[in-house]
């Protein structure tokens, strides 16, 4: 069927375009992973030389070190939190038939949706209320609310994949309800549940705006501190922790997709995206 | 017949406002095959969901060896279900597809993997234990489907439309190999269709639904040569059907006035008065030049061939009768025999009274 | 099986939601509306000084920007991602999700680095003499515009993709024996069965881009204000609640307003795509 397509001018078009998003995608990103092995102090570019002085800094500095350890306490039960929450809530929805199953699942949604300014401002007034500002909960609190959206789509999108008349198979095999989710239904959406994770690992990780409103100099997380950091001083340590970041997810997304390989449930590309 | 294994009781499923299956009742015999057979939307799969316990009756009683079925939840009955996309866990090899149904009982290890090579080998595929669904053809998936709803010898076996995704050869294949397993396990099976030919082929007996109703139920036979009613005799093969008034009734047979013919059948309690119609097979019909004579034993009416259709094994000729109705004949296509009837020809058509039957209209 | 025993699996998200988001946001509401005490005061002055109304217009205006760039960016590049082959769909898979996995922060900042007026961009400008001095990239709307179109982008292609991968090339063949020329295949056929993407990633990339904080004020200038500016101002600078809170509602208002008009757009256009 296919056949070497000649260069239309809408051909010509998009092909320019996928280049020119190409390089806009990929631009910063070069220049990060380049800055942070550069020997210079400033950020000149290209780099006079080869250094790993800001890894070595980045790992030495004490301000860094606890605020990196705040964001992996908050990434970790936030993330946890949002895919337990998140799956089971996707569950739930997929099965119940009622004209406010789409309602809820809009609520679930919202705080992907509304502008991030507003779930800042309220939240930081409530928590003050609340006497949750400025602690380890209540980042952990918020940035579960502002990840349960990844995890329910994907678990959604994948739950969406799954063939009904599985489970009723297993149910006709003799596997209890409980069971033959487990056996059956669990393992296939595993994958989109893993992405969830994943997304909600890095979501909180990353997280700024939110952050910048509830935490406090002794409760930071680490990109409130690259924020203050960026705004004061101009030093490449940041490009270190992006560029270490970067490596991190990369590896989780790596070890994500083995794991989804295994589990053979087959799924268009992006399906994980949950569009 | 034996005790029955099953038995339906006025089973009734009611969805708002729509009736999908409206008081069936039937009865299946130990070891029996029995073919729940109508269009799409006639309530056949609904029957067998609720007999699987997947889908709730509304109102009847299920009785399986004469215990009460509807009690229990859909994995303490015991019954195995082949379904029509064949449910084959994606994530499961085939020995674990297999052994699911048999590792939910609790079975030891060396057992499970005891049976499953059994179960295997009676659907033919033996050395198939590692592979995964997606990478066995349409007809291997549902041998393996076939295998894991037997390997935990149930008591009763259901399909529904297990065939419908193949192609033609490999359907007819797969119609004997289901046969064979029927015998050799001396299961009791319902299997749902919608291609009648299918029902014809493995059935002990049929059920045939229309709207949520089983219009007749019987032996292959008994279907094709007695339909009791005008839907029975359209939907299982093909009829040819004279509309007209119940005149002279009395005995097997009754007499029904066509326009100016008068034709006769075997009948069931029709009154006289009453609208009624001739049903009878194309094939029983026989051409003759016009005028020709008939035994007292036969009916005959004149008409026109408008059309001849060649069909291999066959040539199916479309007859105008004098009132407009159209009358479909086969003949068998015979070497030795060039039609001596052409398009436009007068003809005769004669066929005995005993292969038509007389139904309320 | 009782179907109403799966819904209690979905109350521990929806009671979070609701105690860490919904009330938060109704207590927004509330203190717009007492802050410093009850009335309307706070609406009045958002819409007594054009100070704001000018926020409230760059807001729109420059989150309308973004979401046309995209859209006139997005939509080839979708096209392409959906019609391409499969080396050439992983590429560019590749390519629009590489911002998931970097820092926000740390590439509108890489922006900055790029940009500035010492930048690699404007060193090659001017090293190769295109322009005579260094242009102004960053510290403007056009810095927004860049490092906000590059943050937004996938946001509009995968919505987009979804649908243009589920418009078989059957159609465009149809109208064309049909005797549709190229132009009016797309036009006639194509576009109108994109439309739902369109919709989507549209209404996803503008409201979002209503309430960005980050990349504003870091490319952005200081006379070009964006509303979540303001109101982290209002907060932070001069702890006005009640005006900051006002600001905040409004702002919601506008973004419901507008999803509820993408939604039934939608809705009304909305075909089976088989």
């Amino acid at each position: 069927m296919k056949k070497p397509r000649a260069l239309t001018p809408w051909r010509a078009l998009r092909l320019a375009v996928c280049g020119l998003v190409a390089a806009m995608m990929l631009a910063p990103l070069a220049i990060v992973l380049t800055l942070s092995f550069s020997a210079a102090p400033f950020l000149t570019f290209p780099p006079p030389g080869f250094s790993l002085q800001w890894y070595a800094k980045f790992f030495a500095d004490p301000v860094w070190m606890a605020t990196l350890r705040t964001s992996v306490m908050v990434m970790i039960p936030s993330s946890l939190c949002a895919s337990a929450l998140g799956t089971a809530a996707a569950i739930a929805l997929s099965r119940v038939r009622f004209r406010g199953a789409s309602l809820l699942i809009g609520l679930l949604m919202a705080p992907l949706v509304v502008p991030v300014i507003i779930t800042a401002a309220a939240i930081f007034g409530a928590f003050r209320v609340w006497g949750l500002y400025g602690t380890v909960t209540g980042l952990i609190l918020a940035h579960t609310v502002l990840t349960i959206p990844f995890v329910l789509s994907t678990t959604l999108a994948s739950l969406r994949m799954v063939d009904r008349t599985l489970e009723s198979a297993a149910l006709t095999l003799g596997a209890t309800p409980w069971r033959s989710f487990w056996r059956v239904i669990f393992p296939l959406i595993l994958p989109g549940v893993l992405s969830g994770l994943l997304f909600a690992l890095v979501i909180s990780f990353d997280e700024l705006t939110v952050s910048l409103f509830i935490s406090t100099p002794t409760v930071r997380p680490i990109t409130v501190q690259m924020w203050s950091d960026v705004r004061g001083s101009v030093d490449p340590t940041i490009t270190a922790i992006a560029t270490s970041l970067f490596l991190f997810t990369l590896v989780v997304m790596l070890a994500e997709t083995l794991v989804s390989r295994r589990a053979r449930g087959r799924r268009p590309p992006l399906a994980a995206l949950g569009f | 017949m034996l005790a029955p294994v099953l038995e339906l009781v006025a089973i009734r499923k009611v969805y708002g406002d729509t009736v999908a299956v409206g008081d069936v009742s039937f009865a299946l015999g130990r070891g029996e095959f029995l073919t729940l057979l109508g269009p799409s939307g006639s309530g056949k799969t609904t029957t067998l969901m609720m007999v699987a316990g997947l889908v709730a009756p509304s109102a009847g009683t299920m009785l399986l060896d004469g215990k009460p079925l509807d009690p229990l939840p859909p994995y303490k009955r015991n019954i195995g279900l082949v379904f029509q996309s064949y449910a084959l866990f994606p994530h499961m090899t085939v020995a674990q597809n297999i052994a699911f149904p048999l590792e939910m009982r609790g079975m030891d290890r060396r057992e499970i993997q005891r049976r499953t090579g059994r179960a295997l080998d009676l659907v033919g595929l033996p050395g198939y234990e590692t592979r995964y669904p997606d990478q066995l053809s349409g007809g291997q998936q549902q041998r393996i489907a076939l295998a894991r709803a037997i390997v935990f010898e149930p008591r009763l076996l259901l399909m529904d439309e297990p065939l419908g995704a193949l192609d033609k050869k490999l359907r007819e294949q797969m119609q004997i190999e289901i046969m064979r397993l029927h015998k050799q396990l001396d299961i009791s099976v319902i299997y749902v269709t919608h291609d009648q030919d299918e029902a014809l082929v493995m059935s002990d007996r049929i059920a045939v639904f229309n709207s949520g109703r089983i219009e007749q139920l019987g032996a292959p036979e008994e279907l094709y040569e007695r339909p009791a009613s005008r839907f029975v005799a359209d939907f299982l093969g093909e009829s040819n059907f004279f509309p007209g008034i119940a005149k002279v009734v009395g005995g097997e047979h009754c007499e029904i006035e066509h326009g100016k013919d008068r034709l006769r059948g075997r009948s069931r309690g029709l009154a006289a008065g009453q609208a009624a119609v001739l049903a009878v097979r194309p094939e029983r019909i026989r051409l003759a030049p016009p005028g020709s004579p008939a035994l007292a034993s036969e009916n005959f009416v004149s008409g026109r061939v408008r059309n001849i259709v060649y069909l291999g094994k066959s040539r199916k000729y479309i007859v105008q009768i004098d009132d407009g109705v159209e009358i479909a004949v086969f003949e068998q296509a015979r070497g030795d025999r060039i039609p001596t009837v052409g398009v436009g020809d007068a003809v005769t058509l004669i066929w005995p009274v005993d292969d038509s039957t007389v139904l309320s209209a | 099986m009782p179907r109403g025993r799966w819904f209690w699996l979905a109350a521990p998200a929806l009671l979070l939601i609701g105690a860490v988001f919904l009330v938060p946001v109704g207590w927004l509401l509330l203190r717009s509306l007492s802050d410093p005490r009850w009335g309307l005061q706070n609406y009045a002055a958002v819409f007594a000084h054009p100070v704001y109304l000018r926020v409230f217009w760059n807001t729109i205006v420059i989150a309308g920007s973004v979401t046309a760039l995209c859209l006139l960016i997005g939509y080839p590049v979708a096209y392409t991602m959906a019609h391409a082959g499969e080396r050439g769909r992983r590429f560019l898979v590749f390519v629009i999700l590489i911002p998931f996995w970097t820092s926000l922060l740390v590439r509108t900042y890489a922006w900055l680095v790029l940009l500035q007026q010492n930048g690699l961009v404007n060193r090659v400008l001017v090293d190769s003499g295109l322009v005579a001095a260094p242009l102004q990239l960053v510290y403007n709307r056009l810095g927004v515009l860049i490092g906000m179109v590059q943050v937004q982008l996938p946001f509009m292609v995968l919505p987009l993709y979804a649908v243009l991968s589920r418009i078989h090339p059957r159609y465009g063949q149809a109208a064309a024996t049909l005797g549709a020329p190229p132009v009016a295949e797309f036009r006639r056929v194509y576009l109108p069965l994109s439309l739902p993407g369109v919709f989507t990633g549209c209404a996803l990339v503008f409201i979002t881009s209503l309430g960005y904080y980050i990349t504003p004020a870091l490319l952005g200038g200081r006379q070009d204000l964006m509303i979540a500016q303001l109101i982290l101002i209002q907060i932070g600078d001069f702890g006005n609640w009640g005006l900051a809170a006002a600001l905040a509602i409004i702002l919601l208002f506008g973004a419901a307003v507008t999803l509820a008009l993408f939604y039934r757009i939608l809705a009304a256009r909305q075909r089976p795509l088989r």
